[in-house]
């Protein structure tokens, strides 16, 4: 349970994430893909621009992912750890990273599932470290987390009044 | 659980509004949607039935400032009001950093009311959340309606307050959204209450859907300071 702590990362994490994206497109040749946390705020998105609003789909997707996670239990699973949704022309396959974030592909007939499946195995095992190395650090880091806005109360009285 | 981003300067926190069926949540939000610049806010989002029942959530995402240089970014969920739906309720409020209530003002309302409130204090118990030790408002809406209960009333049930045991914040604290009231205080027999800060509304017409959302979101914010 991650509890209500927050967790924040650095331009640093935020590089290597979009590093290990941007392979992962490469390799799979999907139209992009998107990090959206288990609370529904997007993380990330890579590849593509988007046609529509990233936020709105971070949240469904979160649900989507929820949702699910519930119907796992109910069929005696833990979890499903991966989603995939096929239209006629675009599909997206959801897999979970680290039991807090959700990578999301989108993809098209340019690719096959079976690739993309592949690929994005790989993709979660690199993503997975990288983000327990942001939730090791999380915890001590509260201190430093809790500085974002410190001494800013002046600024938040005046824009809320 | 604030999502804070530096590299786009972005603080990112989610905001739910709890309560019955037929309270005014999603009225919150679509006022709130219509009375906000298209360019700092998203989509309105409505996971519902054929009916207009909340099915799922509703969701808006608003900019609301800048604070030291991050945008501050509240995206704002609606629970379905129905007992019947408990199962998604409780996955809207995974990751919550602040909670609207809003109550049904009507005497008529007060069970359906007390019934979501404990149901709240439930839930959030499961994730291990203490509604006590986070930003939490309530919202007493449709005061306009003749059936309407006193706001002590709506206050005795839904927000009788908690006993303050830190002995650092046992001292009283004015509430600063009702002069001569306050928001932590001592009763006669020695104990130290606080209470939730609480706010009248009329959702459909606007009235309090601003006051309850700058509210909440200001109690968010101070516990990122």
């Amino acid at each position: 349970m991650s509890g209500s702590a927050s967790w924040s990362f650095t331009e640093e994490d935020f590089n290597a994430i979009t590093q290990a994206l941007q392979k992962f497109l490469f390799d799979s040749n999907a139209r992009c893909a998107l990090l959206v946390d288990r609370t529904g705020q997007l993380v990330a998105t890579v590849g593509e621009q988007l046609s529509f609003d990233p936020t709105a789909f971070a949240t469904l997707t979160a649900a989507d992912f929820s949702a699910n996670d519930q119907l796992a239990r109910m069929v005696g699973e833990t979890d499903f750890n991966s989603l995939f949704h096929q239209g006629e022309k675009e599909s997206m396959y959801l897999a979970d990273v680290a039991r807090r974030v959700i990578l999301v592909t989108l993809f098209d007939n340019r690719t096959t599932l079976g690739l993309v499946r592949l690929k994005m195995k790989e993709t979660v095992a690199d993503l997975t470290k990288l983000f327990h190395e942001v939730f090791s650090r999380g915890a001590p880091g509260k201190a430093q987390q809790g500085g974002v806005l410190a001494g800013a109360e002046d600024e938040i009285d005046k824009l809320f009044g | 659980m604030s999502m804070i981003n530096y590299a786009s300067r972005e603080i990112n926190c989610k905001l739910v509004y709890y309560g019955s069926g037929l309270g005014g949540k999603t009225t919150n939000l679509e006022h709130v949607y219509g009375k906000t610049k298209p360019d700092t806010r998203g989509k309105l989002i409505s996971l519902a039935t054929e009916t207009e029942r909340t099915l799922f959530f509703d969701f808006l995402p608003v900019d609301l400032g800048t604070i030291r240089g991050f945008k501050t970014r509240f995206h704002l969920y609606t629970v379905p009001g129905q007992v019947y739906y408990n199962a998604s309720r409780k996955l809207i409020l995974k990751g919550v950093d602040g909670i609207v209530f809003v109550a049904d003002s009507q005497v008529e309302r007060m069970e359906a009311n007390q019934e979501a409130m404990q149901n709240l204090y439930d839930n959030m118990a499961e994730y291990g959340y203490d509604l006590t030790k986070m930003p939490f408002v309530l919202q007493y809406n449709k005061r306009d309606l003749p059936n309407a209960a006193p706001v002590a009333d709506l206050q005795a049930a839904l927000n009788p307050g908690w006993e303050v045991t830190d002995p650092a914040k046992q001292r009283v604290a004015p509430d600063p959204w009702h002069a001569g009231e306050n928001l932590v205080y001592q009763l006669e027999t020695g104990e130290w209450i606080e209470r939730a800060p609480y706010f009248e509304a009329v959702a459909v017409t606007g009235d309090g859907v601003f006051e309850t959302l700058r509210a909440i979101s200001k109690l968010v914010l101070k516990t990122l300071s």
